[in-house]
């Protein structure tokens, strides 16, 4: 029979191949979906995987899903090796878009000097707003001791009341014929596009240095060295000296402040303007993301845009072939799961165990049978 | 008075589905897991009570078809994070954003189809007491049977073996193991039960509650469920309470709107989750009631071996 | 561990993937059309002599198209156009499109597949399809509710408000608790100008009635729109109006033993006892106007059409036995003046629920104030939400 065994160190071999066995058995699983609702079951698969990326016009719609996602878990993973739990990146990002959107329609006349330099005070209220609403968790952690996961994830739901009222109330369109949104955001707020005619914008180039940014932080700063230890063994960083206060404000304020970030780019970006349908899912998609990408950098940019591929794969098996837009959600819970499980085999071997042979009994002696007795 | 009656009524009705789940996850957490699936949990039960109660027209098979389904989707949460020792909060998630993707799809086909005729309950004459009547004693079987659940569960837990053996496997897995008690499958069992009692809750608000099937219809309810059981300190009778606190807040924003009280909507709509926080809050900060009422090793993983 | 074993991993696992996807995209060469340039360069109204290519026209819905509802509405016209023009069209539709920046993509790629006639369902919608409508020039936009048009995207709205009307009129004669109930998604002119007209139309009948209103925020929110009928009627309300999009506020009724009406479409079966008349909008008339157009060539942009009873764009139908027949003969009577527009919902005068005059004795109730109401007529408790 089949048991688990210990390894005796890590796998590193594993640790690569996990996340692409995960997605192996999520691609299989999903063949077997397609085949089951009577789709083909290639064409299906190439509504996910290729139809992305036929041409240049996908690229760039990818890259504006994985941004965000791409941003937001880069946050998520730093918060996550530091054992700090925050569930809470959708209200983070809400804030960040409230925060950027704020700054992008004070924009007018006088702001005009500063041509599409403007973009950059927006993306900086974006982090700040992410920042101060995951200040908020840190705060009630800190002193009260409150579980982040819980906190957190209340404030997302208070975000997104918030941003209900506002563009139902005080920050509603005067000329939208009382429609729940925000006057469309001047050109001037636009986030600069890289090619005319496609969306893809700087927001890619502000993901790649955020990945770089990262990499640095986490594997050759001494905070990051320091909030790693503290995540993998507290009392061993407690000993060392590095303060968990710290870790866990760090922590918290890059998430946050990644998240809104996301969020501002995505209102001044593709949105245009702030509606209630500003959040997106795109806090908790980043999770899986920063899992998938094994909490690394360089993995994270890969599971980016795997998830982005579901996303857009999803809706366009939905508008080709008539597949259920459901399809997206499953696929991404069923990787997520698959990881979780293969993740195992880095720390586990599987064995095939035999019950131990029955000793063979020892040739008789005489004397043994004179000591054994009758 | 009447409209104060049938608030107290619906208040009642809406923290019922948040008590049995609410009562579901305390199990879970008492034997030390924390499971944050409750959500996907829900969902998937919601729409197997549905469609099971669409199919054989009795409310009662869906209500067992949601325990049936939340019960195995719980085990297999179960056997993830007990036997391969997966991450608690990161399986839990998955699981909450599976069950939702998951209940989607198996829903699309039933997104048109209704349910047959409620019946109206009422208990005989308790029903027909001034204010009383309507206020407490017209309710679905389903809200009756929570509180029934509660206090069976406190008596369990309180007053039974098996109930001691659960809690100490939830404060120290360690103590329980050297003892001799299975450590593992008590706590895989009581993931399984837990998840039943989530699965019975969703099952509720789409069989009775709201009749009809739409994705996402759970609406957080999951989410506020777990975050009951720290708000309750662990304790059954007051995740009855804290149920029907919050069930009331729900219903509260619609009866002031009723009534003319021009606070916007969404600022009471943020209620049961700010009143959540606050709580959460309260408890924790005093570090001696948080280390007398939790479970001492919830959310760690346990090793047999070690 | 060693930067080798990494690079010849990655090596290899880069190796495979590349040569999955050649496989896939090798497999699929010979279904998928070639990937279309930004702007299609022929024109495709025009039809091809031989064998003419059916015209491909798409459909963008907010909601799922079962809901019974509004999205439920349009799915009705879209297999109707099918069956009115058989081969010459082909239709297609996407559902649960958010109101978001995703609905671009959509669109968009509605737009390269080939559709020539794309319908946008929701207000939401308004944005992206004018973006999408710039950069596909020779395609054809129709957007349901929007106020903003292009030379190739044009509004379409139906009058519900009539539809209101007549269900206030049913209402107001079949309510022994005199109190009124709407369930209202969200506080935009269409839902208010429904709200007042079923009012009036009740207060046309029985002078003693008052319209209780609770918000759900939301135009599809089943769980939502039954906690807000409950509390309708537990604050004395006998007889629902919704705006919202689901079923959910007439079973509700049924459950509590009181009335509603459906919406958007026949909901009669939903709610046998409850179910005193539906509502409904008929988007069939106005798409087979479009399809035509389009078919031969005379199809203009930069409209916006506003269609009500007259047209055939909104009735009120299944009218239960319930209701005594004085009163369907005067729903009949109504529906036809408003068919030769000898009836005028807001017509003066009329008095918001603040006392102040809207309209004066005789002045008509014409499309700019109809367009631009926002307040509650004399009648309606409380105040719209977000109103200055």
């Amino acid at each position: 029979m089949l048991k688990l065994e210990a390894r005796p160190q890590p796998s590193r071999l594993m640790s690569f191949a996990s996340p692409l066995l995960a997605l192996a058995i999520t691609v299989v699983i999903g063949v077997g979906l397609f085949v089951l609702l009577g789709k083909d079951p290639v064409r299906g698969l190439q509504m996910f995987f290729v139809e992305p990326v036929k041409n240049l016009y996908g690229v760039a719609e990818l890259s504006v899903k994985a941004t965000p996602l791409i941003l937001i878990a880069l946050g998520l993973s730093v918060c996550y090796r530091s054992n700090v739990w925050n569930i809470g990146a959708e209200g983070q990002y809400i804030f960040g878009a409230l925060g950027g959107g704020w700054v992008a329609m004070q924009a007018g006349a006088s702001t005009e000097w500063m041509g599409h330099f403007y973009v950059v005070p927006i993306l900086a209220a974006g982090v700040l707003a992410g920042m101060f609403w995951a200040a908020i968790v840190a705060l009630l952690r800190d002193r009260f001791s409150a579980n982040e996961i819980l906190v957190s994830l209340m404030l997302v739901y208070v975000a997104d009341l918030l941003l209900g009222w506002l563009v139902n109330g005080p920050w509603q369109d005067p000329e939208g014929h009382n429609f729940p949104q925000t006057i469309t955001f001047l050109a001037q707020t636009k986030v600069p596009r890289l090619v005319q005619g496609l969306r893809a914008n700087i927001g890619v180039v502000v993901a790649l240095a955020a990945v770089a940014g990262f990499w640095v932080f986490l594997f050759r700063t001494y905070r990051g060295f320091a909030l790693q230890v503290g995540g993998l063994a507290p009392a061993a960083a407690k000993y060392a000296g590095f303060s968990s206060r710290g870790a866990l404000w760090l922590a918290l304020l890059i998430s946050g402040g990644m998240a809104g970030l996301a969020g501002a780019l995505e209102a001044a970006g593709p949105l245009g303007q702030l509606t209630p349908y500003v959040p997106a899912g795109y806090g908790f998609a980043a999770i899986i993301v920063a899992y998938v990408g094994r909490l690394h950098p360089v993995g994270i940019i890969f599971s980016g845009i795997l998830m982005s591929m579901f996303y857009i794969g999803g809706e366009l098996a939905q508008s080709r072939l008539g597949l259920p837009k459901a399809l997206t959600g499953v696929f991404q819970g069923l990787l997520l799961f698959s990881l979780l499980a293969c993740d195992t085999l880095i720390f586990y071997r599987l064995r095939s165990h035999h019950p131990a042979p029955h000793p063979t009994p020892a040739p008789r002696t005489n004397a043994a049978a004179v000591t054994k007795g009758a | 008075m009447d409209g104060l009656a049938l608030l107290l009524a619906a208040t009642l009705n809406a923290g019922t589905a948040l008590a049995i789940a609410g009562i579901g996850l305390l199990i879970n957490e008492r034997a030390g897991v924390i499971n944050l699936g409750a959500e996907g949990l829900m969902l998937v039960a919601a729409i197997a009570g549905f469609a099971t109660t669409v199919h054989t027209g009795s409310s009662w098979l869906g209500f067992g078809a949601g325990m049936l389904s939340g019960a195995v989707l719980a085990s297999l949460f179960g056997l993830l994070v007990i036997w391969l020792n997966t991450n608690q909060v990161a399986t839990g998630l998955a699981l909450s954003l599976f069950g939702g993707g998951f209940s989607a799809f198996l829903g699309i086909s039933y997104v048109q189809e209704k349910l047959g005729e409620q019946p109206q309950f009422s208990i005989p004459v308790l029903g027909d007491l001034p204010f009383v009547g309507p206020a407490l004693f017209r309710q679905h079987p389903m809200v009756y049977i929570a509180i029934v659940l509660t206090v069976l569960l406190a008596w369990f837990l309180y007053r039974t073996r098996a109930g001691l053996v659960l809690r100490a496997v939830g404060e120290s897995p360690e103590s329980a193991h050297a003892l001799g008690y299975p450590v593992r499958r008590i706590r895989l069992a009581a993931v399984a039960v837990g998840g039943a009692m989530c699965g019975l809750a969703g099952a509720y608000i789409s069989v009775i509650y709201t009749p009809l099937w739409v994705e996402g219809m759970i609406a957080g309810k999951g989410w506020i469920a777990l975050a009951l059981t720290t708000f309750a300190t662990w304790r059954p009778a007051r995740v009855l309470l804290g149920a029907y606190l919050f069930g009331g807040v729900t219903m509260l924003q619609f009866y002031l709107q009723g009534n003319g009280v021009h606070i916007p909507v969404q600022f009471l709509g943020m209620l049961p989750y700010l009143s959540t926080v606050v709580v959460l809050v309260l408890i924790s900060s005093n570090a001696n009631w948080v280390r007398a009422n939790m479970p001492a090793s919830l959310g760690k993983p346990f090793f047999p071996g070690s | 561990m060693t930067l080798m074993t990494k690079r010849s991993l990655l090596q290899l696992s880069s190796w495979t993937t590349i040569a999955a996807a050649a496989a896939l995209v090798g497999c699929g060469k010979k279904e998928e059309t070639p990937p279309p340039a930004a702007a299609e360069p022929a024109s495709a109204a025009a039809p091809a002599p031989a064998k003419p290519e059916p015209l491909k026209i798409a459909f963008a819905y907010l909601g799922p198209a079962g809901d019974h509802g509004w999205t439920y509405a349009h799915d009705t016209a879209r297999k109707a156009i099918e069956a009115e023009f058989g081969d010459k069209i082909q239709t297609s539709f996407v559902e649960n499109v958010p109101e978001s920046a995703d609905a671009e993509r959509v669109f968009r790629d509605m737009a390269t597949q080939g559709n020539k006639l794309i319908f946008g369902t929701s207000f939401g919608y308004m944005e992206p399809m004018l973006k999408v409508a710039a950069d596909f020039p020779d395609a054809k936009f129709e957007h349901a509710t929007g106020f903003k048009q292009s030379a190739n995207l044009r509004s379409y709205d139906s009058r519900s408000y009539m539809g209101a009307y007549m269900a206030g009129i049913i209402a107001g004669k079949m309510s022994k608790t005199n109190v009124l109930g709407v369930v209202g998604s969200i506080p935009v002119p269409e839902v208010i100008r429904n709200i007042d007209a079923y009012t009036l139309g009740a207060l046309s009948v029985n002078p003693k009635i008052k319209t209780k209103v609770v918000w759900v925020n939301s135009w599809f929110d089943p769980p939502k729109e039954t906690e807000a009928a409950q509390s309708l009627i537990n604050g004395g309300a006998d007889v629902l109006l919704q705006n919202t999009d689901s079923t959910a506020v007439l079973q509700t009724a049924e459950k509590n033993k009181k009335f509603a009406f459906g919406w958007d479409s026949d909901m009669s079966k939903f709610a046998p006892t409850a179910h005193l008349a539906s509502a409904i909008i008929n988007w069939t008339p106005y798409y087979k106007k479009a399809v035509q157009e389009t078919l031969d060539g005379s199809w203009k942009g930069s409209t916006a059409t506003w269609w009500g009873v007259k047209e055939g764009a909104n009735d009120i139908v299944a009218i239960s036995d319930q209701v005594p027949q004085d009163v369907k003969d005067l729903v009949a009577k109504t529906k036809a003046g408003l068919a030769d527009g000898s009836v005028d919902v807001f017509k003066g005068p009329l008095v918001d629920n603040t006392g102040k005059e809207m309209r004066k004795k005789d002045e008509a109730g014409d499309d700019k104030f109809l367009g631009g109401l926002n307040v509650y007529v004399k009648g309606v408790e409380g105040k719209v939400p977000g109103a200055k």
